[in-house]
């Protein structure tokens, strides 16, 4: 039972990491901000650059 | 003990595996079942990845589980974070995995199932996964150096600009043949056209809900998106059975590579998160869900594979494209293979994610062969369609005849019996007006897999709803892949730019995106206009192409893994890489010549220009004339920019055998890790 809670765990980890939702996390904590409109479009402002020169396989 | 019941096990594997291989190889006649070829492609991986992996790891790279790397020693919670392996894994998959190990060996069955289940076998497990694997381990060491950085440092700035100037080339002909594939899958095709048009919409409201209602919910929001898409299928079908709809979505193929062109355009000027962002992570979510389903509905359905193990069209006279099986088997499957544009992946995000070095095994070589299973996929979905109706699907309309009796009537001549009455119940089946000359692989796919997903789930009677979500997946991700292509190219055109006048590399200036982005709209969309007025169909001469750029870039990343091979005194190493570089070299320079100076006009460029100079001269002839030597022209730019890298590289190596020059790396120095004491 652990080993198949602990597979969903990674499973959701590899999710909200391919999703970015850890990165926009680690971004609320690096910052101290709560989450909420603005610090959402703080954290484009800093992640856009990358994001967007980040290529994509064929 | 252990010992034994691991020999017993491996023993086993690899006896079953050869069995399967055996089957798949030798088997002739009747249909064999797909399951040999999952049992085949199971084995192969386990035993490369056991074995292979393991030795390349330990006495080719030396991976160092005491030495910091780049998460670790840099970790800024940005872009360098420690991240557990099976995360990391998970997300380099999702970033290699796109069209092109669907599409390419959909294409590549015209020879049979045989090789393109060989090559991507023995591509993957002894090239490609390799290739991923050492250039990942070689940029952790070098904090997440791309690998046009490494070819500058590691073999010279003329490996620097041509690493440089090839992924340039390479992205500019991806992003065309991308946009084909999408033209050919949704042309005269309502429901189709209907339901990826309202994919625009979604993602705006996912990027507007995911900025103003709910921010950072990105699960929660592709979820509903997922949802949103669903209905838009099942919208499709409303769209193309009511004819003032289905009027307005019905287009043409020019129609449709204009309004793609201004898409692509458009998309790469308006905020990441309005619209990149969202149809991102709505196209991977749809790409990791529809694998997975695949995977699970081949295992459970298993149906037979009705497409000879090999056709006579190795001798190269097929319908789908021109080219004999040697070379051309080889560069038509790229991606499920061995793909130099990993390579960019590898020495991208991934390397600043790793915690261990030891981990790049698992990450670098495991990854690739989750990408080549997904190549096995493909080519199960293709060869699992009666042959007839694979021809009929993907043969273009100007090798096999106008009309639906001519194009039946020439294939069945093959040897490949088909009939109109046949394609025009599989087509009513999937919802489409017609399924002849619709090139490009996509649909051939969407039909193969709406075929297995039908045999399991809801029958015929749901054919149609399963060929658009497989059409509606293709399309996705390509369109997200010309939304972050041209955008990642805009970057490099602009950093190259600012060289000559510093405002043109500010991301953030309006006229430079806008100027920079017509710059790469207008040469991507140069190469799908003329895709779509090709009288072979357009993917006969631009996915080899593709193949070749894809392949070339391999060739170049291989030369900077044998560099540092050599540099760090493994030279008796050098072979693990020299031999698929060598390899690679073989199949890209002798497709470039065939391409470029065969004499057959559906295989050679020029052989095509002087063929059409030579017939009746229409209003189009002359444009026609000028691309087939433009084509040939950028082959052999291709190749020459290779040729320069294998000849500076090699003249490095001896170098450094010989003791002439000094085997310099630009190794970051070791640094103990101590993420062990904190676990301990």
């Amino acid at each position: 039972m652990s080993r198949i809670s602990n597979a969903a765990r990674i499973v959701l980890a590899t999710l909200r990491e391919i999703f970015d939702e850890t990165a926009y996390d680690r971004f609320l904590r690096r910052t101290q901000m709560e989450s909420s409109p603005a610090a959402y479009a703080a954290f484009w402002r800093e992640k856009a650059s990358s994001h967007e020169r980040r290529p994509k396989c064929c | 003990m252990t010992k034994l019941l691991s020999i017993f096990g491996w023993g086993a594997v690899a006896a079953l595996g050869a069995l399967a291989v055996g089957v798949v190889a030798l088997h002739r006649g009747e249909p064999i079942s797909t399951l040999w070829l999952v049992v085949a492609a199971a084995c192969c991986y386990a035993l490369g990845f056991r074995f292979y992996s393991k030795f390349i790891a330990a006495k080719v790279l030396a991976l160092d589980a005491l030495r910091a790397t780049p998460a670790e020693r840099l970790e800024n919670g940005r872009d360098f974070v420690v991240t557990n392996k099976w995360v990391v894994f998970g997300h380099h998959f999702a970033a290699i995995a796109g069209p092109g190990p669907l599409v390419g060996p959909v294409l590549a069955a015209q020879f049979g199932y045989l090789p393109g289940t060989l090559w991507v076998l023995a591509g993957a497990v002894f090239a490609g996964c390799v290739q991923d694997f050492v250039i990942l381990l070689f940029s952790v060491r070098r904090d997440g150096k791309s690998v046009t950085e490494m070819a500058r440092e590691e073999i010279g700035r003329v490996g620097g600009f041509v690493a440089y100037g090839a992924v340039i080339a390479i992205l500019i002909i991806i992003l065309a043949v991308a946009a084909l594939v999408v033209v050919n899958a949704l042309k005269g095709s309502p429901w189709g056209t209907f339901t990826i048009a309202m994919t625009i919409p979604i993602a705006l409201l996912m990027g507007v809900y995911l900025r103003r209602i709910r921010p950072g919910k990105v699960l929660e929001v592709s979820v509903f998106g997922f949802f949103l898409v669903l209905l838009a299928i099942w919208g499709g079908q409303w769209a193309s059975q009511t004819p003032a709809m289905a009027h307005i979505f019905t287009l043409q193929a020019t129609n449709l590579a204009i309004l793609i062109i201004v898409y692509g355009f458009a998309a790469s000027a308006v905020p990441v998160w309005l619209l990149l962002a969202p149809r991102d992570y709505l196209s991977t979510f749809v790409k990791l869900g529809a694998i997975g389903l695949l995977a699970i509905g081949i295992v459970l359905v298993h149906p037979a594979l009705h497409m000879p193990a090999v056709t006579r069209f190795a001798d190269g006279s097929g319908p789908v494209f021109g080219g004999k099986i040697f070379p051309f088997a080889f560069i038509t499957i790229a991606c499920g293979a061995i793909s130099g544009f990993h390579s960019l992946i590898s020495s991208g995000t991934t390397p600043k994610l790793i915690a261990r070095e030891t981990q790049t095994r698992v990450v670098g070589y495991g990854a690739m062969m989750a990408e080549s299973a997904v190549a096995i996929m493909a080519i199960t979905a293709a060869c699992v369609l009666q042959p007839g109706i694979y021809f009929a699907i993907n043969s273009p309309a100007g090798v096999v005849g106008q009309t639906p009796v001519a194009a039946t009537a020439t294939i069945s001549a093959m040897g490949f019996p088909v009939t109109v009455g046949e394609m025009q119940s599989l087509a009513h089946a999937v919802g489409e007006q017609t399924l002849f000359n619709r090139t490009g692989g996509a649909p051939a796919f969407a039909v193969g897999m709406a075929h297995i997903f039908s045999q399991s789930l809801g029958g015929e009677r749901v054919m149609g709803l399963w060929y658009h979500f497989a059409v509606m997946f293709e399309a996705l991700f390509i369109l997200s892949l010309l939304d972050a292509g041209t955008r990642a190219t805009r970057f490099m055109i602009q950093d190259a730019l600012s060289h000559i006048y510093k405002p043109l590399g500010r991301t953030s200036w309006y006229p430079s995106i806008l100027i920079t982005s017509a710059l790469i709209v207008a040469a991507w969309g140069y190469f799908l206009w003329q895709g779509v007025k090709d009288p072979l169909g357009g993917i006969n001469s631009l996915w080899p192409l593709f193949g070749i750029a894809n392949q070339l870039l391999a060739a170049v990343a291989l030369c900077v893994a044998t560099s540092i091979i050599i540099k760090t005194h493994r030279a008796k190493y050098a072979l693990v890489t020299l031999v698929p570089l060598a390899w690679l070299v073989a199949v890209t320079f002798t497709a470039a010549w065939h391409k470029v100076l065969d004499p057959d006009p559906h295989v050679g460029f020029l052989a095509q220009a002087r063929v059409l100079a030579a017939g009746p001269v229409t209003a189009a002839t002359p444009k026609l004339i000028f691309n087939n030597q433009l084509d040939a022209a950028l082959t052999t730019i291709f190749v020459v920019m290779v040729t320069l890298v294998l000849f500076e590289s090699v003249r490095g190596w001896f170098g450094v055998l010989s003791g002439s020059r000094e085997a310099r790396l630009s190794e970051t120095p070791f640094v103990m890790t101590h993420l062990l004491e904190e676990q301990a």
